[in-house]
């Protein structure tokens, strides 16, 4: 356990000793801020977070990966995996901890957005159990990007191999739950195949959350997609954490 | 301490390490040597448990490095090549972070950390980070990592390579200090080093140890110096 809370605190730390955590908040909370007014956030006249919610996904295909990138592949870049492999840690352990330490800074730049509930509630008489559980929704669904980009770290020593490859994958897991990707799937693949495809959509799972919904199948599809990715991330370590 | 068992890997067509197979014991120190690309770091990673071995095994103070490999990283301390860190860590919370994860309970902490920190004199750097150091002081960071734990084996990758002649002098006056208690195995390019601190070494050419002796009587045996020894064995 020692070996998870020590990986855990480095990293998190990590993220604060240089610029990279501060560039991130700045650029995160500044697009989180600007795209549900680009939307015309005040001409709607409805005192929720829809607007906010619906661009979030779009923004973490972009910002996830680049807090994601560095997790491992820094660590293969200058060399450092071989002292953490060989101090008494776990390749889990070690996964885990990076894992966690990077949803927990995900979760502190999502909670930095406070100021857009308290605009809302200012504003008007928000459901306030929608917004909570968009929120939780939001912290989910940043864990499945983050899986997604800490299983692409692993795969390479070079960050933007591994930016490109995250920012990719995460279009895709977003994108095939979208009435047209669907549409244009639907022409050239059975009906049954599109339907299950489209359930493994990261929008649709969130979608319902944002609605004040939470869904036992919802939670399980973030629970398995998220234990999934690490665990694939995990598998690589173990096998390619010398080369 | 070590007991090394037919340990075996390649990398493609490459043998890197073909066979080898030796023991040392508490109190000595094996000079591990051989050319560039002879399997000193491949065979020294495998120790480690940082690279799985083709076949083979080996066991450090009687732990198996393949089906109890913590146990083995916890009773050894290891320098890679190049002494990798955390660049943007000083050097206090880099030396905290390896206590961390080494369990090193926090009242024990202090304790060991002021105990590397005078062996390996880095303390006028102590709360400088790791990327401003000159690689001399790096190495002797990457030095007091592996020895806060006061391991009983040491595994020690060109442990002088990058230091000046005064630095050179006083790791190994260090490595002399500790040489009794521990099992210490450093591999090596410097020559002289061998013959100054080894108490015993092994050739390592192609994947397979092709000598192993004191160099003392390495030399006796081949003629010349122990230069010559070293040419003769690996041409």
């Amino acid at each position: 356990m020692s070996g998870f809370t020590a990986v855990c605190k480095r990293e998190f730390k990590g993220y604060f000793a240089t610029p990279v955590a501060y560039v991130f908040l700045i650029i995160f909370l500044a697009a989180a801020g600007y795209l549900p007014f680009k939307d015309r956030f005040f001409d709607f006249r409805q005192a929720d977070m829809r607007l906010f919610f619906k661009w979030l996904p779009v923004l973490y295909i972009f910002m996830v990966p680049s807090v994601a990138m560095r997790l491992w592949a820094e660590e293969r870049r200058s060399g450092s995996i071989e002292l953490l492999f060989t101090l008494p840690i776990t390749v889990w352990q070690a996964v885990l901890g990076k894992f966690l330490a990077a949803w927990f800074f995900l979760a502190i730049a999502l909670a930095l957005t406070f100021p857009m509930p308290i605009t809302v509630c200012y504003l008007g008489d928000p459901d306030m159990g929608q917004i909570i559980t968009g929120y939780m929704g939001a912290l989910l669904m940043a864990g499945a990007y983050l899986a997604v980009g800490c299983f692409f770290s692993a795969l390479t020593r070079n960050q933007v191999i591994s930016f490109i490859l995250s920012v990719v994958a995460c279009s895709v897991l977003y994108s095939i739950g979208l009435p047209s990707s669907i549409d244009a799937l639907n022409t050239i693949l059975p009906g049954q195949l599109v339907g299950a495809i489209e359930k493994l959509s990261f929008e649709n799972h969130f979608e319902s959350m944002q609605r004040g919904v939470i869904q036992l199948s919802d939670l399980g599809f973030f629970a398995v997609i998220i234990s999934g990715w690490v665990w694939a991330c995990t598998l690589i370590l173990e096998e390619r954490k010398a080369q | 301490m070590i007991k090394v068992e037919d340990l075996r890997r390649s990398f493609g067509p490459i043998k890197a390490v073909d066979g080898i197979s030796f023991e040392v014991e508490k109190g000595q120190v094996l000079g591990f040597l051989g050319p560039n690309g002879a399997g000193k770091s491949t065979a020294m990673k495998m120790l480690v448990c940082f690279l799985k071995p083709d076949s083979g095994t080996a066991k450090i103070c009687g732990h198996d490095i393949i089906k109890d490999s913590i146990a083995v990283r916890r009773s050894l301390g290891y320098l890679a090549e190049n002494a990798p860190a955390y660049g943007e860590m000083t050097v206090a919370s880099f030396l905290t972070f390896v206590c961390d994860a080494r369990g090193i309970a926090p009242a024990a902490r202090k304790d060991a950390i002021e105990r590397v920190i005078n062996m390996c004199s880095i303390k006028n750097v102590y709360h400088q980070p790791i990327e401003t150091l000159s690689k001399g002081y790096k190495r002797r960071v990457g030095l007091a990592q592996c020895l806060i734990h006061n391991p009983p084996v040491l595994i020690l990758d060109e442990p002088t390579d990058g230091l000046d002649p005064n630095q050179k002098y006083e790791v190994r006056q260090l490595i002399n200090s500790m040489a009794k208690d521990k099992c210490i195995l450093i591999s090596t390019h410097i020559l002289d080093e061998v013959e100054a601190i080894c108490t015993r070494s092994i050739i390592v050419n192609r994947g397979k140890i092709v000598a192993d002796d004191t160099p003392a009587k390495l030399k006796e045996k081949h003629g010349g110096t122990f230069e010559e020894v070293f040419r003769k064995i690996t041409r």
